[in-house]
């Protein structure tokens, strides 16, 4: 069905606009109506329809759920709702201290807000349009397996600890505090397609620009950047690229829509799949202005091991990516 | 006069929510006034996660998203 994004461009390229085929600019031109056109198709749909079953679930209700569970189930619960909610990075400092005065250990807590940015709807709506539902697979793992396992580990050292005094302090005297009955009334229809059209014109509100400038910088690297330069430098997956890859996405900053087209464009130019999801996690996850809202809640010395944690896990799990799945 | 105020870490949304209140006000001529609180600790304790959200006179009203108008007028009321 999609293929049908393809013989627009096909016709917008060599018809309307009448560019060489085989040339560089063609193919960065194609790569770029297809991919766009492609993509604001797909995300007007499913955010509509995600939204109107999804409708009825808020982060209340998710603390709720989450406060007083057992702790190995709160990881994973508390990862597989950070993928699932959609979520704006402004909110995540009420959403941690909501969480956190409700007595949710600060690990699930984290949990859910790493695993957030890495995995939403939009993001493996992209994956599986853009690069298989293989990679797309392998993606949604890692990005859970990073969230758990960050945040068992923060419990583990008794992150909190280095919280800020007062949220230390609503974490001590907090206690399961449940909504009262009442608050989330069933949702008529039209309660659901006015809910699924606000999230669906505010959703596309804040990524349509990341979609051009993914895609953008995706076709340009289709384009333009020879077939075989990935091959010959960085193609065998040498140790040290990982980390590279790891440490190149820090000062780029984009979200999980913007990032993935480079990917789409990387895997195809023969970057082994490990590095290429190591530098796209790493830009998503690992961004200074998220960091930076965290302070109000934490102490430098809780962000510093955070954050060194999200590289070292992006690191790890690139490394294994490329021995165990090599293309 | 009514003391209003939104809650919210200074995202778009929430300016945007302290002006519609204002702007509404001004047009009914009432008189507010509308504080923006963005101290993290002051919105935890009104039990809020979703912003902006609003409160009038002490009482939490509204949660999660830019209130409509017919909202605002009633509150004002």
């Amino acid at each position: 069905m999609l293929s049908i994004f393809t013989k627009l461009s096909d016709w917008l390229v060599y018809s309307v606009l009448g560019l060489v085929p085989d040339s560089k600019l063609a193919g960065a031109v194609h790569f770029f109506i297809e991919d766009t056109t492609k993509i604001f198709f797909l995300l007007v749909i499913m955010i509509y329809v995600i939204a109107l079953v999804r409708a009825s679930l808020n982060v209340e209700r998710i603390r709720d759920f989450l406060a007083g569970k057992n702790r190995f189930f709160g990881y994973i619960m508390g990862s597989i709702f950070g993928a699932i909610t959609p979520f704006c990075s402004c909110s995540s400092i009420p959403v941690f201290l909501g969480f956190t005065s409700a007595g949710i250990p600060v690990g699930i807590t984290m949990s859910f807000l790493l695993t957030s940015p890495l995995i939403n709807e939009v993001a493996v709506l992209l994956l599986l349009s853009l690069v298989g539902w293989e990679v797309t697979i392998i993606y949604v793992v890692i990005g859970m397996a990073v969230g758990i396992a960050g945040g068992m580990f923060l419990d583990l050292i008794r992150a909190e600890r280095l919280l800020q005094p007062f949220a230390l302090k609503a974490y001590q005297t907090g206690q399961v505090s449940i909504s009262e009955p009442g608050i989330n009334p069933r949702l008529s229809a039209i309660e659901r397609h006015h809910f699924a059209k606000v999230e669906l014109l505010d959703i596309l509100d804040r990524v349509w620009k990341w979609v051009f400038i993914g895609v953008g910088l995706g076709a340009v690297l289709h384009g333009f950047v020879p077939e075989s330069w990935f091959e010959n430098n960085l193609g065998s997956g040498q140790w040290w690229t990982v980390p590279l890859a790891v440490l190149a996405g820090i000062p780029l900053y984009s979200n999980a829509t913007g990032v993935i087209p480079v990917m789409e464009s990387l895997i195809i130019k023969g970057l082994p799949l490990g590095t290429t999801l190591a530098f796209c996690m790493s830009t998503v996850a690992a961004s200074f202005p998220e960091f930076i809202l965290l302070k109000q809640v934490m102490t430098w010395k809780l962000l510093a091991i955070i954050f060194v944690l999200l590289l070292t896990s992006f690191t790890i799990l690139g490394w294994l990516v490329n021995i165990i799945y090599v293309i | 006069m009514k003391k209003i105020k939104v809650l919210g870490s200074g995202c778009a949304k929430c300016v945007k929510t302290a002006e519609l209140i204002q702007l509404i006000a001004n047009d009914c001529g009432i008189s507010v006034n509308v504080i923006k609180e963005t101290n993290p600790e002051t919105i935890m304790n009104y039990g809020v996660m979703s912003t902006p959200a609003v409160v009038v006179d002490d009482q939490l009203m509204h949660s999660g998203s830019i209130p409509d108008k017919k909202k605002i007028e009633e509150w004002l009321k």
